[in-house]
């Protein structure tokens, strides 16, 4: 199971705006915004639920205040 | 009701700022009862300090972790009862990631860790934590954080600011772009507080900038003892 995680869109996110700065320095253009996330890679039993999994991504992988999250079965 | 105010401070695996939570709590004339993140029970404490630091070394989240340990599942069933709640800096993280308090506490606008003395205003004194305080108090208490930017959706913003849960707001620029300049706020029954700057750090001249946080604990012991100054 795969879950990202991101900042919610109206949160300022000053990591992604400095990958952003950094990219042309780089001689690295094109890129308009960057969000900086976190991925998790979990190894989980067959018989959990959907209703777990996105307990496990929304209680406590990420924040439900500050960050939207998906939820992917590989 | 105890003649001797009892205010426990958790440690957690890697809380720094214990030690200076319970000297302060003990300059107050309360005593310190030292409290463990695998305590699933306060001992009987009048009020709870969360103290600072890098609890499980920030992992996921600030605060993420700890917010699920067994002392803070009793914290929350003791600030339902009543109980009064301190978090400071990590302190604060935990309680928000908790929802003890509503909003986050994310990465500073400016990417940089501020550590400097910062002036605050006391917008409530009529708190639970900081009934010692005249009202528009100018305080100078230490800031020394990262992950200091208060963040939470306008609804929440505007009910914090219409009921006087504004608690503390930093002056002299906004150190790391908290929303509306956020720097401590209460429940709403004002019985527990959350402030970014460290207090515990500004009770005595010979370590601090001021002795302007120890009227924080004092007003704590007279919450407990009921007996607020008049």
């Amino acid at each position: 199971m795969v879950v990202d995680v991101v900042p919610k869109p109206e949160i300022l996110d000053p990591q992604g705006q400095a990958i952003v700065r950094a990219l042309p320095r780089l001689g690295l253009h094109g890129v308009r915004d960057v969000r900086q996330g976190k991925h998790f890679e979990l190894d989980v039993e067959d018989d959990v639920d959907a209703e777990t999994l996105h307990r496990i991504a929304g209680e406590l992988l990420a924040n439900p205040v500050i960050e939207d999250w998906t939820v992917r079965r590989l | 009701m105890s003649a001797v105010c009892r205010i426990g401070v958790i440690t957690f695996p890697g809380t720094l700022d214990d030690v200076d939570a319970a000297r302060a709590v003990r300059r107050a004339g309360a005593q310190p009862v030292p409290l463990w993140h695998a305590d699933d029970d306060l001992h009987g404490v009048d009020a709870v300090v969360v103290p600072g630091g890098f609890s499980y070394g920030d992992y996921l989240r600030a605060g993420a972790i700890a917010a699920h340990q067994p002392v803070l599942r009793a914290v929350l069933d003791a600030a339902r009862r009543g109980t009064l709640v301190l978090g400071i800096c990590n302190g604060f993280q935990i309680l928000c990631e908790a929802g003890l308090l509503p909003g986050a506490l994310v990465r500073n606008a400016g990417l940089h860790f501020v550590c400097r003395d910062q002036r605050l205003r006391v917008e409530n004194p009529a708190t639970a934590w900081t009934g010692r305080y005249a009202p528009g108090a100018d305080i100078v208490v230490p800031l020394k954080s990262i992950e200091g930017r208060y963040v939470a959706d306008a609804s929440t913003l505007s009910e914090l600011e219409g009921d006087g849960r504004v608690v503390f707001r930093y002056l002299d620029g906004n150190p790391n772009g908290a929303m509306h300049d956020i720097a401590g706020i209460a429940s709403a029954d004002g019985r527990v507080l959350g402030l970014m700057p460290h207090p515990e750090h500004a009770i005595d001249p010979l370590t601090g900038p001021s002795t302007d946080g120890l009227d924080l604990f004092h007003s704590a012991v007279d919450t407990v003892l009921g007996s607020v100054r008049g």
